[in-house]
Parts: C-alpha cells; structure tokens; sequence
C-alpha cells in the first residue's frame, strides 16, 4: 500500500539546510500495524509527515497505492488525506469550541457529506468507541482518554484504510494508554485498518506487528514480530 | 465537493460570538458607514425633492419675457428698465404662437391692503386669466378672472393664503371687500397654497388683480397698455425652445426691430434655471455619500485588522482543518464567511440605524428625508462588497499555511 524508494527531506532554516531524512526506501503493506521508533531529531516524525501527505518529499518517491504523489499539488493532497487518512496526535487536536460530534463530523464537511449523514455517522462512531451520551459535551468537558477517543473517531468517522498516529498517549496515564492501545489493535485487526504509529515508548511499540527505528534519518532497524 | 453555505456560516456565527465584544466593535465600524450613507443619501434626497416640489410649484414649462434694458450714456441697466411690453404683445403671443399652451401678462407692484382695522403691504400681480393655468395654480374657494373682468378693468381681487390670514383671519374671504391704494376691490376667490418657492420667498403673499385695472388704478405706467414681464406655458417641456423661437420671431417683428438689432426684451427658461438648481443638490447628495462611504471604507479596513487577529489565533484550527482534508479554498471560503457575517451584519444594523436617524433628524430638524429603496440596497451590496474585499487577504493569509506549522502552534 505504502512504498518510498530513497526518500529525502532537507530544511532549510535560515542559512542551514537541515537533513531530517536521508534516503528511507521501504513498504508498508495494507493492514499492517507499524511502530515508527527513534530518538527525538531523528526524523520518526517528518517521515510520518511525509506518509501522511502533510509534507511533500525534497527528493525521491513516494508511491501510494501505486501513485506517486511526491509532486500532488496542496489540493489534491488534502483529498488524500480526507478520503485516505486519519490522524490521531498526541495532543488531541480537537477543534475547542465544537461538540464532540461536531469534531466528529468535520471530515465528512470536507467531503462533502450531506448533513443528515453526517450526524448520522458521527454518532455511530461515538457510540463504537464508548462515547455514547458525551456527543454535545465540548472536548474541554471531557477526559484525556475521551479526547483521544473522539479523535480516534474522526480518524475512522470517512472510512479511512488509514491511520497515523503521532505520539497518541504520550498525554495520556498508563491505563488510559493501554486502552486506547487496545483500541488501535482492535481497529487493526477487526477493521483491517493499517495504523502507522510514532512513538518513543517500548511498551507501546510492543502493539505493533512491526518496529521500525530511526536514528539521524536513516532506518537503522526494521522487525517484524510473529503474531 | 462542496462544503454547504450553511454549515460554514454556521461555523463564522460561532467563532464570532466567542468573541462578542470584539466583533461588536469590528461590526461598529460598519454600521457607523452604512448609517451614514443611509442618512446621508436620505438628507440629499430630500432636499432635491423639495427642490422638485418647488419646480412643480412654480409653474411648468415656464418662460418669462422681460422687457430690455435701457442704454444710456454708454451705460447699460439692467432688464426691465425700459418698458416695451404691452399687453397686446401677451395677446399676441397667446394667438400666433403654436407652442404656447397659457400666457399671463404681469404688471406687478408693491401696495398696502386694508380689511377693516387690519392692513398687510403684499405684492400685487395685475395679470389675466391665463396666470391659474401657467403658475398651475387653483383656487380653493371663490372663481377665477373671466376675460370680461379684463375687459372692465373690474375692480376683483384673487388673494394669496398669506394675505388671507393676515387679513382676515379664519374668515371666510370670499365676498368681502378690501382696499388697495384706497380703491375697493371685491375679493372673488382664494388661491391654494404653495409655500416657499426655491429661494424661499413665499409664494402665498400676493393679490392677482385685472391687468387693467393695475394699469388705471393701482400701478403706474408710462405708456398704455404696458406690462412688465410675459409669463408663458410652452405646450411640453420639448416644445419650450420652439416657444422661444416663436416669441423671439414675433415680438421681433412687432417691436420692429430688424434681424442684426439688439432686443428689447430677453427670454428665460426659469425652469431650466431651477433644473440646474436640482441637478446641484443631486451633485450634492452625492458628495454627501461620498463622504459617509469613507467610513465604510474605515469600517472595512477594521474588519481586516480583526480577520488578520483572528487567522493569527486560529492557526491551530486551521491545520487541524487542513490534516482531516480542508482544501485551500474551503478554508479561504470559511474566513471570507466570517468577514462577510461581519461586514453584512453590521449592513443590516447599519440600515435600521441610518433610518433611524433619517426619522430623528426630519423629526427633529424639519429636514425632508426620503430613503429610497435604491440607497438601501446600495448599502447593503456595498458592505457585503467590503467584506469580501478586506477580508480576502487575511483568508488568503490562512489558506497560505503549512499544516504542520500550524498543527505545532500552540
């Protein structure tokens, strides 16, 4: 599903040119379960920025689905996104003045999804993730575990194939962790939806079918795990 | 794919009334513009409708001969000074000239009237019967001149409202007889009252008497039959140059003047001169709205600074919008929005306060104000044009970000 053939990233900051990645050829197949390890600067994140279509490649490709999308222009990337992709950060990232629901939603407003359906999903997602009765609270009235469950169902409310998570309990207490872990697993292996995961922690790494590690932009290691 | 008007309008109206206070202040801006104009165009409206009123007033298709002024010792005087019209020449205009619809000879003069103890000094106009039709003037009570009248040098009277009240009262005038240079006259009828004319005489404080009998009685003439001005009707305002012509031709030939002489008589168009007077309030009016839609344009500008504060904000908003798969014009769309809530907003305030204050000032100053449905729209269309204008850049602004910058912005 996901395949990169020596992909680069330089940043310019001022003067500098920052390498964050040098080089990463890999593939992720569809329905895989991945754990994007690595020291911080090592460039985990700006290699899941680029998987996510929310950064474009210095040099190299970037083939998804078979189509190369280094070179899709602003537009056709936040198609992409919209129809392909969900996003789970770790700091929520939920829009403060609207409901759960309408956070929910706000994919499908994108989509164009007419608004009868729209509500109509947005609840159903809710109610999958145990959220049922907290749609119209504000995600300040709501618990870390919760915002992160609304997340969650904003990630999955269009059908997406799918899932980047970005540090998702990094907010977040062990137990709460471990069940928003075990949610991941869940959406992996009943809804077969590949989840791309960055983290630092181990025993969060250990969900996953699959660690990959950075260390200075270059993959340094790539397990798979049995099942 | 389009994102609904409705779900985006939804969207500025919240992110507004977070910020009550701020956009009330953003939106005064363009309710103080809109007002304005609103008022504004009202004021000028109103004055060059009165202005129409007072043309109307005045008699339409109006053009008045004047006899010719006076040469003497090299120095020239003004029109008028020297007498050469007669009442033969009215007479004759009124038959030969095609384009005259009503003719009214005017010999006027300045007299004391006496009712009884009561006295009033008024204008007083000897003219024929023809004066009803060229000043479009009725009666309200009593009957007008007939041509024997004339013909009598009868010794009637038609009175003004002014002279009326100062005369006598709430009296019935009609019947009654007053004095006028000490000669009685019988009053016949009482004119409708037409206020003040452009330049703010009143136009009520006159008596219309026989011509003739101002001739032999009232006014002093130097040779018979003289008259001082023609007041003339042309048929249709089309057909007052051709008037003119006909005029011009035939007091010519009677006055014998040949065609390289100078007359002795001019002609004037007065409702052309006051068509000029309406045409400067309307140039005023505009100036007027001018000015006020210098404040929208003050207004519009605010909402910008604000946009520009609020896309600041909201970069984190944004980004989240573009991760989940806002495209560059639905979030230019969803700023624009906001702006143009604002700006149409303030519009819709704008208009009832302008309105307002359009009733208070006609209230309060005795201003004529009309507001036309045309001003009312203008505003409108224009604040919502203020909107888009100054809020493009700031949407454009936003729709300019990297969502990952703007996801890490606190």
């Amino acid at each position: 599903m996901i395949r990169t053939l020596d992909v680069t990233k330089i940043y310019q900051v001022g003067e500098m040119t920052v390498p964050a990645l040098n080089g990463v050829t890999l593939s992720i197949g569809r329905g895989d379960f991945v754990s994007i390890m690595g020291p911080s600067g090592s460039g985990k994140s700006t290699f899941m920025n680029i998987l996510g279509c929310l950064d474009l490649v210095t040099a190299g490709r970037y083939l998804l689905d078979g189509v190369d999308v280094s070179h899709f222009s602003k537009d056709e990337l936040a198609e992409i996104r919209n129809r392909k992709m969900g996003f789970v950060f770790q700091g929520f990232n939920l829009l403060s003045r609207a409901s759960a629901q309408e956070n929910v939603e706000l994919p499908m407003l994108y989509s164009g999804t007419p608004a009868g359906e729209r509500r109509e999903r947005a609840r159903e997602a809710l109610v999958k993730l145990g959220l049922e009765g907290r749609e119209h609270h504000l995600p300040n009235q709501l618990s870390g575990g919760q915002q992160q469950r609304v997340a969650i169902a904003r990630a999955m409310v269009n059908e997406a194939p799918l899932l980047f998570a970005d540090e998702p309990t990094g907010n977040l207490d062990t137990k709460t962790s471990m069940e928003i872990m075990d949610l991941f697993v869940r959406l992996n292996e009943e809804s077969h939806i590949t989840i791309i995961l960055v983290t630092h922690e181990m025993d969060i790494a250990a969900f996953s079918r699959r660690v990959i590690r950075f260390v200075d932009g270059v993959v340094v290691s790539d397990v798979k795990r049995e099942a | 794919m389009v994102v609904s008007v409705w779900s985006t309008t939804k969207i500025a109206f919240r992110a507004l009334w977070v910020n009550k206070m701020r956009s009330a202040l953003t939106m005064l801006g363009i309710i103080i513009g809109v007002g304005s104009v609103i008022a504004m165009l009202a004021v000028g409206q109103g004055a060059s409708e009165k202005i129409s009123e007072q043309v109307a007033s005045m008699g339409s298709n109006l053009l008045i001969v004047m006899s010719g002024s006076v040469t003497s010792g090299g120095l020239r005087m003004g029109s008028g000074t020297q007498m050469t019209l007669t009442l033969e020449d009215a007479y004759a205009i009124e038959r030969e000239c095609s384009a005259v619809a009503a003719v009214a000879p005017m010999l006027n003069g300045v007299a004391q009237v006496v009712y009884g103890n009561q006295n009033w000094s008024t204008g007083i106009q000897g003219t024929t019967p023809g004066i009803l039709e060229v000043r479009d003037a009725a009666l309200v009570s009593g009957r007008p001149f007939t041509d024997q009248d004339i013909r009598a040098a009868a010794k009637v009277v038609l009175l003004g409202q002014t002279v009326v009240e100062n005369l006598f009262g709430s009296m019935d005038p009609v019947g009654q007889i007053i004095r006028i240079k000490k000669v009685p006259f019988t009053v016949i009828g009482v004119l409708e009252k037409k206020g003040q004319s452009v330049v703010g005489q009143d136009q009520d404080d006159l008596a219309y008497i026989p011509v003739t009998t101002a001739q032999k009685k009232i006014i002093g003439t130097t040779f018979a039959g003289m008259v001082r001005t023609i007041l003339i009707k042309a048929r249709s305002a089309g057909e007052m140059d051709r008037a003119e012509r006909q005029i011009t031709d035939l007091l010519r030939q009677r006055h014998r003047i040949n065609p390289k002489g100078e007359l002795d008589f001019s002609i004037r168009n007065l409702t052309q001169m006051l068509q000029v007077a309406e045409q400067s309030t309307r140039v005023m009016t505009l100036l007027l709205g001018a000015i006020a839609s210098v404040s929208l344009l003050v207004g519009g500008i605010g909402i910008m600074n604000i946009m520009l504060v609020s896309v600041t904000e909201r970069t984190r908003e944004i980004g989240i919008r573009m991760a989940v798969g806002a495209k560059t014009w639905a979030i230019r769309m969803q700023f624009l929005v906001e702006a143009m809530t604002l700006s149409l907003s303030g519009g819709v305030i704008g208009i009832i306060l302008g309105v307002v204050t359009s009733q208070i000032l006609s209230r309060l100053a005795g201003w004529t104000t009309i507001i036309s449905p045309l001003s009312v729209v203008l505003a409108f269309g224009f604040s919502g044009m203020v909107g888009i204008f100054f809020g493009f850049y700031p949407a454009y602004k936003a729709s300019l970000l990297n969502p990952i910058e703007a996801l890490r912005c606190e």
